[in-house]
């Protein structure tokens, strides 16, 4: 049981949002688009301070980007600094994009020689992580969901088809469509279907130049839905988590799910 | 409210004395407004539209969107919208549209033949006439609605202004206001329906 906790705790600490990891986000280089040429550019981070680049690069490994018509659109320009990686994408069609980068990994932990040993890596990985001698083996999931939306001319809905796996979040609200002064609502789900209960952060960027993060707290009801009103400008970086019992690997019983979005508000 | 329009006033005698050229001109083109002919039928609705002339070391002409609004913000009518037409060295003009964030988000984003009918070049500084024909305006439901007029300027700012009217209008109305940055004198006349 202690072992249990201590597993947990190491992997609340990677997975958490607020109090001690980093937060992990996507930005953006703008939400509205027109025009023939158009073109947004994602940066991938994850940092204390909302949104600048100052800790470490996210991987691109698992981007998943859906076109206004459902089909999948690609990354470009694909590259990893030291702080940031970025991508771009080039937006030919009318209508909303919808750019998520997924994290999949796995957790484990296990005592060789009478010590306790920790390990992160991907699934694929394990089997050649673990010594075949190791004992009090212990192992979870994780699926990671950073998104963010962009649309060129009308905002549309078909790329926010739900996928059904993990945490998502679908519009009530366009996410294109958000301004100061108005409310807006989403539902989140969990393997599809509405959750009741999460507990979703909102904090505006620019933390950096203020004392307080200004954190707002908002919680999913009966239909999965939050509501949140904007006061100020910006862009938004809101954040949740739950756990289900959805595994792959062989003796992980808990999946923990993360989801963060990065949404812009736009002055009346 | 007769404070705010007091002093609002008093900013813009301000401003008037220091461009005393640009404001003379101004009240001419207002005067000429007032006097335009009441009742031709087909010109039911007058909007001028001054775009003040700004001293900057870069400037450049802004991007202005005029439309109809209901109660509702709900955009009804698109009227203009000035934009710079084509590909210049920083690309096509189109990919800034947005910058006029109220009629982008009010329906300049559907880019659709609506739009593309009212469309037109980008204008200088000055006092600017749009005539809104009976055409227009004949499927209007009663009601109350603004006249909005909105400028966004490269490197410069955004402004928005409301003007109120009454569809179909029972007598001939009148509304003025002005910007403080991008817009200058916004004024709308609404004809009343001639007697037979």
């Amino acid at each position: 049981m202690i072992q249990r906790s201590a597993l947990t705790l190491f992997m609340l600490t990677i997975l958490s949002n607020t109090c001690f990891a980093h937060k992990l986000w996507i930005l953006p280089s703008q939400t509205q688009f027109a025009g023939d040429d158009a073109w947004v550019t994602v940066d991938a981070c994850a940092s204390n301070d909302l949104f600048y680049f100052n800790h470490v690069p996210l991987q691109l490994q698992f981007l998943e980007i859906v076109a206004p018509d459902g089909t999948e659109a690609e990354a470009v320009n694909k590259s990893m600094g030291k702080y940031r990686s970025v991508f771009d994408v080039e937006l030919t069609q009318n209508g909303t994009y919808r750019i998520a980068l997924m994290s999949k990994f796995c957790f484990a932990s296990w005592e060789k020689d009478g010590e306790r040993k920790r390990w992160r890596g991907l699934p694929s990985e394990l089997k050649e992580a673990v010594p075949a001698d190791a004992t009090e083996f212990q192992v979870a999931e994780s699926l990671g969901r950073l998104e963010t939306f962009v649309t060129k001319n009308t905002p549309t809905t078909k790329a926010m088809t739900p996928i059904g796996d993990g945490l998502e979040m679908i519009p009530v609200t366009h996410p294109n469509d958000l301004y100061t002064g108005e409310d807006a609502t989403f539902r989140m789900l969990v393997n599809g279907e509405p959750r009741e209960g999460l507990e979703v952060a909102v904090i505006r960027g620019g933390t950096r130049y203020r004392n307080q993060l200004e954190e707002t707290k908002a919680v999913t009801n009966a239909h999965g839905e939050f509501t949140v009103k904007w006061d100020e400008p910006g862009m938004y970086w809101i954040s949740t988590s739950a756990q289900d019992q959805k595994t792959s690997l062989e003796h992980a019983d808990t999946r923990y799910l993360v989801f963060s979005a990065t949404l812009e508000v736009l002055p009346e | 409210m007769s404070q705010a329009i007091n002093s609002k006033r008093l900013a813009i005698l301000g401003m008037s004395c220091f461009l005393s050229i640009s404001a003379l001109f101004r009240n001419l083109q207002q005067q000429s407004l007032a006097e335009e002919p009441e009742t031709r039928s087909e010109i039911p609705m007058l909007i001028s539209v001054e775009l003040p002339r700004i001293r900057v070391r870069e400037y450049h002409r802004p991007y202005v969107a005029v439309w109809i609004e209901d109660e509702s913000r709900t955009l009804v009518k698109h009227v203009a919208v000035w934009f710079q037409q084509g590909v210049n060295d920083e690309g096509h003009g189109e990919k800034w549209l947005p910058d006029l964030r109220q009629w982008w988000r009010r329906g300049g984003r559907n880019m659709d033949d609506a739009v593309d009918a009212v469309s037109g070049a980008t204008r200088g500084a000055g006092q600017h006439r749009i005539r809104v024909t009976e055409d227009k305006l004949k499927d209007l439901k009663p009601g109350q609605y603004n006249a909005v007029v909105e400028a966004a300027r490269e490197v410069g700012g955004r402004e928005l202004v409301r003007l109120p009217f009454q569809w179909p209008p029972q007598a001939k109305q009148q509304a003025q206001e002005s910007g403080e940055t991008e817009l200058g004198s916004v004024s709308l006349q609404v004809s009343a329906p001639r007697a037979d």
